[in-house]
């Protein structure tokens, strides 16, 4: 049938690189980012239920390096994903399509995910006195 | 007799039209609080061992918030990832990840859910 050769969905294609749409893709990247990060949730409260043994354990891995900057994607990607998500509800509610504004809260996102990302970690290591 | 907009309002064309995307907004602003919550709550139990974890997790507010925010994160997940799957893949394969996220989702938060539920009933 002929339907199989209509085109794909988001037509990257026809777009020039813009700030909007690399923050479009980007809700979504961090959006599965996150689900891989609910695995990691429910892989954290698993290990909580089985017995302390276990739970130093993945706390231990959680604390190396490659964990850390694993948490770090996550705590980025959530804030991220967050702020955005905000701004999609306020879309949603018809406001804020005038191009300055639409501009404008893009650049608030970016900036305030940096901010609290940097500002929970800062809040973290000085919680461990590491800072 | 019913009115354009009566037949319309709530009803797509498999009679689920719009619950999708509502669902997918409620869960969102769930999430909101909650998320926030959550992060607070594990900056706070940075360096904590394995009992602090474990009360935390057995006061009551906290299974009730957490075992919210796991129904709330796996069925957004589950919304948001369809749309994923659904806009770039098609026939076989489209299916198949369909039905593993769902089956995946159900379960992965089914099992966050009872490891809270085992804290909070003290085991």
């Amino acid at each position: 049938m002929a339907r199989r050769d209509r085109p794909l969905s988001p037509h990257l294609q026809v777009y020039r690189f813009q700030l909007h749409m690399a923050m479009s893709i980007f809700h979504r990247a961090t959006g599965v980012a996150l689900s891989v990060g609910a695995l990691f949730l429910t892989w954290w409260l698993v290990a909580a239920a089985t017995g302390p043994v276990y739970f130093e354990q993945v706390q231990g891995y959680i604390a190396t390096p490659v964990g850390r900057l694993f948490l770090f994607g996550f705590s980025f990607a959530l804030f991220y994903h967050m702020l955005n998500g905000i701004r999609h509800l306020n879309w949603d509610m018809g406001r804020g399509y005038a191009k300055e504004k639409f501009k404008r809260s893009g650049q608030m996102v970016i900036i305030l995910a940096v901010v609290l990302t940097l500002a929970v970690w800062a809040w973290a290591y000085r919680a461990l006195g590491l800072m | 007799m019913r009115t354009a907009l009566g037949k319309v309002r709530g009803l797509g064309s498999a009679k689920s039209g719009v619950h999708h995307w509502w669902a997918q907004r409620l869960t969102a602003i769930a999430l909101l609080p909650l998320m926030v919550w959550f992060v607070a709550s594990m900056v706070s139990l940075v360096g904590a061992d394995h009992r602090t974890v474990v009360e935390w997790i057995a006061n009551p507010l906290t299974s009730a918030l957490l075992v919210a925010l796991v129904l709330a994160v796996f069925y957004h997940l589950r919304l948001g990832l369809q749309v994923v799957i659904e806009d770039y893949l098609h026939g076989g394969t489209r299916m198949v990840l369909l039905v593993f996220v769902n089956f995946a989702s159900i379960l992965l938060g089914l099992m966050a859910i009872i490891a809270v539920l085992k804290i909070a009933f003290g085991s």
